[in-house]
């Protein structure tokens, strides 16, 4: 199961990863590499078998719909890189 | 008590490097508080205790970083549930602890910022990911530490340090304000010196939350009263899958005596038991951690809090450039399976087989303790190995945490406690229990201890 260079590139924009020409071919060896010991699994019958997703078995958490205080404001954009009065600012999402 | 571990720590720190940041005036304003407390009496087990909390876990106030560049500065504005808890119990927090980025490694040396070494021998790993916290109960620079296992990040780290390690069943312990790495899988518990700590610690940190929809509603009983140094009617299993191939001759010898211990304790051993899916969990847990990660960690994004980098010209190439400058290989490399296991065309392949695997998985354990109380093992196949020695082979990395990450992928607790040296360096039983067994768990371990003075022996850290 070997990924091509086009397949690295193409899972690094997936997750908006930026990556070196570096990263990909050590990224190429390394995943390849990984994924061929998946492929055991594949000698597992799982006919029939229903996947398991969480294991507390328990179905919805539900509570009152009471209104609780929330974090301040100022708390909240504390940490934030680039505020403008009680915003978060970003660069321009829509391009012209 | 706070001077003393606050005198150990700046001495043994240079050597040890367990803390990311010691926060001593939080330290003693808690002490100080403590004392009132005390003068009062209105105490808790844990009143003045100093605490290490590993830096996955947010306080409020105090630096969380995740040993990330990502996080390097962020300052959480409120508390992790357990943070919470502990402070209600008024404990004395005398830090955050190292760790692997996000969590993600089995060594410790995938902090950002600096390797944890183990103070039994300073030229090798702590283990990981939580080997800051075990580090440090291994050189009394705290007297108990919470850590966090997804894998197994704090059973492996407690045996290749010899300190005690319980990883909770999945929803004993509140996760909330705990930086998610894999959801499904992540659990919070206690390091610490022996096993009544253990339970006391259990017993400060259990129980629901309403803001963590999966902790479970079940009530907490006294985990102290479990505290019983007799085996007799508890039925232990060995799984053969355990010691086999993968494991260290020396490694296996050792759990053999400790096995033998038990059964002079009282306790029935049924060797017969089997978990034939075993091989499968390493693939299963490297399936489905990597694509929750993946999943979790695209909220750095350079927006709402951490590392951002703003000199490309368009918000994609900024984010981008984020995440590749915030991030380091490991945690890059668990993204980048992740999404590949996610992504179209290959989901059925990978994330939907993994989680049909994991069911079979579970169905083994259920299969298991239906002939057992509880399960033994070793908490890793080997030794702590040297630094370095693993760093550029992720696969061997990965297969460090063989005996751990069945426990996470079935939901159940497992605790490792010391069982022993191989040439001065520690050798850990794991314990596995099933879903809400941490009683018979910690019966098991505490009968052990008492019978041995393994939890005693302490390391001359090499400074």
């Amino acid at each position: 199961m070997a990924l091509s260079r086009e397949e690295v590139e193409h899972i690094a924009r997936l997750a908006r990863l930026g990556i070196t020409e570096a990263d990909k071919d050590k990224f190429c060896d390394q995943l390849s590499n990984i994924l061929e010991q998946f492929q055991t699994l594949e000698e597992v019958d799982t006919n029939n078998v229903l996947p398991t997703a969480q294991v507390t078995d328990r179905q919805n958490s539900m509570r009152e719909d009471n209104i609780l205080p929330s974090l301040p404001q100022d708390a909240v954009l504390s940490n934030a890189p680039w505020r403008e009065q009680e915003y978060f600012r970003v660069r321009a999402v829509l391009e012209e | 008590m706070t001077r003393a571990v606050l005198e150990r720590i700046n001495k043994v720190e240079p050597a040890v490097h367990s803390f990311i940041t010691v926060t001593e005036d939080i330290a003693l304003k808690q002490a100080e508080k403590a004392d009132e407390l005390l003068c009062k009496e209105e105490t808790t087990p844990l009143t003045g205790i100093p605490v290490l909390i590993k830096d996955v876990m947010c306080t409020q106030g105090t630096r969380t970083t995740c040993a990330s560049r990502m996080l390097e500065n962020f300052i959480p504005p409120y508390n992790a549930t357990v943070v919470e808890k502990l402070n209600q119990c008024g404990t004395v927090m005398v830090g955050k602890s190292n760790m692997d980025e996000f969590a993600m490694g089995s060594s410790t040396e995938n902090s950002a910022f600096f390797p944890t070494h183990n103070p039994w021998d300073v030229d090798r790993v702590p283990g990981g990911s939580s080997g800051g916290s075990a580090a440090a109960i291994a050189a009394d620079e705290a007297l108990f530490a919470l850590g966090s296992d997804t894998g197994g990040s704090i059973r492996q780290p407690a045996g290749f340090c010899s300190v005690v390690g319980l990883k909770p069943t999945y929803g004993r312990v509140s996760r909330f304000g705990l930086v998610a790495f894999a959801s499904s899988l992540d659990q919070i518990g206690p390091f610490t010196k022996d096993i009544t700590d253990c339970a006391l610690v259990l017993n400060a940190i259990a129980g629901q939350d309403s803001r963590d929809s999966t902790s479970s509603p079940r009530p907490v009983p006294d985990y102290t009263r479990a505290l019983i140094p007799d085996l007799h009617g508890i039925r232990l299993g060995v799984p053969q899958e355990f010691f086999g191939a993968g494991i260290q001759p020396d490694v296996r010898e050792i759990l053999e005596s400790a096995i033998k211990k038990l059964e002079e304790l009282g306790a029935s051993i049924n060797r017969d038991i089997s978990l034939p899916h075993t091989r499968y969990a390493l693939a299963v847990y490297y399936i489905i951690a990597p694509s929750e990660a993946s999943t979790n960690l695209a909220r750095y994004d350079g927006v709402k809090y951490g590392f951002s980098y703003r000199d490309a010209e368009t918000m994609w190439d900024n984010m981008d450039a984020t995440r590749q400058f915030g991030f380091g290989p490991e945690v890059k490399r668990r993204i980048m399976l992740g999404t590949y296991a996610l992504s179209a065309g290959y989901y059925d392949a990978y994330y939907l087989k993994a989680q049909k695997v994991r069911t079979l998985i579970r169905e083994d354990y259920a299969r298991a303790f239906e002939k057992c109380d509880a399960l033994i093992t070793p908490s890793s196949p080997s030794v702590p190995f040297k630094l370095g020695e693993k760093v550029d082979d992720p696969l061997q990395m990965y297969l460090s945490d063989i005996c751990t990450i069945p426990a996470n992928i079935a939901g159940i607790p497992g605790i490792s406690i010391p069982a022993g040296f191989s040439d001065g360096l520690p050798v850990g039983m794991q314990i596995m229990a099933p879903q809400f067994g941490e009683e018979i768990l910690l019966r098991t371990a505490f009968a052990y201890e008492q019978a041995t003075e393994w939890h005693l022996k302490k390391p001359q850290v090499k400074l």
